[in-house]
């Protein structure tokens, strides 16, 4: 390091970015909430405010989840893992942790798990003063995570609504076999049975095709989003702001809204590429990051790498719910041999490690990435044990400046700040002097 | 200026790369003051003026806190830069300090190539040596000293600060030896440590820094589980701050240059 180059990192709570896409994705899941709550409404026997035409709510799952299934019915989805982040992103997931601490919950068990356990039976408002109806059925497309199962059926024994497990095996190969599919399409058509019973709609299959058509021209254009970030500067952060873009992408998929919501961001961004504008004032460093964020200390996480300079340019986190990057769309003319597909290969966590490797590795060479960034969570041993391996694999193999840190995406007993701006400063500062010698290097 | 978590020193280098001055004070409950009180006892012992002082760089978890400092960088550059001054062929920092263990592999100029830390808890770090040391009733600076002589370790369940206390005691009440207790202490951070190095990968010379650097006692146990000698140096305990100090000079005499050339 010498003293032109490093400085002082500019101080913490900077001002972020926020676009026209930040307001739009605000409006669009409000919206969602209130919809819920006009079924919450309906459901105590009142008028509701604002109606839609909802027929019920079902929750599923984030990763690989077939919410066109639902639309098909007109049945709106709720999120667990979204009510889980949003108690945490406004701070108030410590008091639910804590209740299901008392109710007999580990520490070691999923924040997530905890926190929307408590808030279902406290039977509270949602961090945006709406309700959250009794589900039609809970919807458990068990995707590589077995605590979830676990969760879902909780969830079904403490709201009396039924359950729903739909089984995909892990892909553990480049391809899941005939068999595999045919296993998931199969319990899609059960599935399907149930959804008919629940929601007293006949299945229209011209109807899940018109929505499939939508997901796939909106899976085009995030794809198109996502590949912006290969500019230099990056126009968006691809863990940050991506994780707000993960709303519209998992609740409105399929409809013209969410169609319309990716259209105007696409648009946001090429401006900005057009214009050379980066979502960091100087960018000076290109990560990928691995692993979710800590919700709790969403804003001070981000400092961490905006005081640096530091820009995510891709985020393995965005896949969790469908990786479209690489090509796959959902295809109307196969319905639900492409949701099986959807279900079984192109999400995140239902991957085996060698995917997940190279997932990363196309991310650091394609995206012209500078280092890695793993975010790992205490809560969470399913998904982040085998990090330190890879931890291990980039930096000692591959070569790639790699930080490993550790807190929780929910629990925010996790965090130290001062421990964590150590880490990334640490870090940081040694990628300025690599970078500084390479350079050094390259003029003599 | 390094200010950490218990103690905060203070190096003041000359031009020539020599310490004109030092201060270790324990850093209490106000951080900022720690430095406050620290920097004009360095001053005095050069025998300057603390106007005569060109560049502060302030480190430790206190660096943002050196209100006095013109930049702030990380203990881990600090205690690497000033591991390769002292020590030019370190390769690998161990950095043993109050609430924190770090591994820092370091590259041919002095430079940062990797680092592993322990998590947010204080398990194995200087606060377990001195949660042992109250439980066992010896002075600190004794500790290290007595566990050499034991001869017949014992096998601790645990490195965590909270339940060693009940550890040690349990084998008091068996009978066995204070120094096979304190050699077992020993060991127990040595292999915590050792296994967070592997992290990094352990390369020659391997230079100890920080605190618990004075005790011979982690010295002993840390080389017979790595099987190697470590660096040590009188000034290991104010490794951080001489690193600290380097840059300081570098960035003196750059402002110098550049105020020269302009």
């Amino acid at each position: 390091m010498t003293p032109e180059t490093d400085g002082k990192p500019a101080p913490t709570n900077q001002s972020h970015y926020q676009g026209r896409m930040h307001a739009l994705q605000k409006e669009l899941i409000s919206r969602w909430y209130r919809d819920l709550h006009g079924i919450w409404e309906r459901q105590q026997g009142v008028t509701p405010a604002c109606g839609g035409p909802w027929r019920g709510a079902v929750p599923l799952m984030i990763s690989g989840n077939c919410v066109e299934l639902l639309r098909t019915f007109d049945l709106l989805p709720i999120y667990p893992e979204i009510n889980a982040l949003q108690l945490a992103i406004k701070k108030q997931a410590l008091e639910y942790l804590l209740a299901a601490e008392e109710m007999g919950y580990s520490t070691d068990n999923c924040g997530y798990v905890k926190a929307d356990v408590a808030f279902t039976l406290s039977e509270s408002e949602t961090p945006l003063k709406t309700r959250l109806p009794k589900p039609s059925l809970i919807l458990c497309n068990f995707v590589g995570c077995n605590t979830y199962l676990k969760w879902f059926e909780h969830l079904a024994q403490f709201t009396g609504s039924p359950l729903f497990v739909l089984d995909v095996p892990f892909l553990r190969r480049e391809e899941p076999s005939p068999g595999d599919i045919l296993y998931v399409v199969k319990q899609l058509r059960e599935l399907i049975a149930d959804l008919e019973r629940i929601s007293g709609a006949k299945f229209d299959i011209d109807r899940l095709r018109e929505i499939l058509k939508l997901s796939a021209a909106t899976e085009d254009l995030w794809s198109r989003v996502k590949s912006l970030t290969k500019n230099v500067p990056s126009p968006f952060d691809a863990y940050f702001d991506s994780t707000t873009m993960m709303g519209p992408l998992y609740v409105h998929r399929g409809t013209k809204e969410g169609l319309h919501f990716f259209d105007e961001t696409l648009k946001e961004f090429e401006e900005k590429v057009g214009l050379g504008a980066g979502v960091v004032p100087e960018e000076r460093f290109r990560v990928v990051a691995e692993g979710p964020p800590p919700y709790p200390t969403f804003k001070a996480f981000r400092d961490l790498f905006t005081n640096w300079g530091a820009c995510n340019v891709a985020s393995t986190y965005s896949c969790v719910g469908g990786i479209w990057e690489f090509g796959f769309r959902h295809d109307p003319r196969q319905p639900l041999e492409s949701i099986a597909r959807h279900m079984i290969i192109h999400n995140v966590t239902n991957r085996s490690y060698p995917q997940r490797y190279e997932q990363i590795r196309r991310y650091i060479r394609e995206w012209k990435a500078d280092a890695l960034v793993i975010h790992s969570v205490k809560s969470c041993r399913l998904f982040s044990a085998g990090q330190g391996d890879m931890r291990e694999y980039f930096s000692k193999t591959l070569n790639i400046p790699t930080l490993f840190v550790e807190s929780d995406l929910e629990d925010p007993r996790y965090y130290s700040h001062a421990q964590m701006r150590n880490r990334f400063d640490a870090f940081f500062e040694s990628l300025a002097h690599k970078k500084l010698t390479q350079a050094g290097r390259r003029e003599t | 200026m390094d200010v950490g978590s218990t103690q905060t020193k203070a190096v003041l280098l000359d031009e020539g790369r020599r310490i004109r001055g030092r201060a270790l004070i324990s850093t209490g409950a106000n951080v900022t003051r720690a430095a406050e009180r620290a920097f004009p006892i360095a001053v005095e012992a050069a025998g300057i003026q603390p106007r005569d002082v060109a560049y502060v760089v302030g480190t430790g978890y206190g660096r943002y806190k050196v209100t006095f400092g013109q930049t702030q960088i990380t203990e881990i550059s600090c205690h690497a830069k000033g591991a390769h001054f002292l020590f030019p062929g370190t390769r690998t920092v161990i950095d043993i300090g109050g609430q924190d263990t770090k591994v820092i592999k370091v590259g041919p100029a002095g430079e940062v190539e990797d680092f592993s830390m322990n998590d947010k808890c204080a398990a194995g770090t200087g606060r377990f040596l001195t949660a042992s040391a109250e439980v066992a009733e010896v002075p600190l600076e004794e500790l290290g000293a007595l566990s050499l002589s034991g001869t017949d370790p014992v096998r601790l369940t645990t490195v965590c600060t909270v339940f060693v206390e009940s550890d040690i005691m349990s084998y008091m009440a068996q009978g066995r030896r204070l120094e096979d207790i304190l050699a077992g202490v020993h060991r127990a951070v040595a292999a915590r440590t050792v296994s967070l190095a592997a992290r990094v990968g352990v390369e020659p010379e391997v230079t100890f820094t920080g605190g618990v650097a004075r005790n011979v006692g982690m010295v002993k146990s840390l080389e017979q589980k790595l099987d190697l000698k470590l660096n040590v140096s009188p000034e290991s305990h104010f490794m951080g701050a001489v690193g600290a100090a380097l840059f300081a000079l570098e960035k003196a005499l750059w402002k110098e240059s550049s105020r020269a050339s302009t």
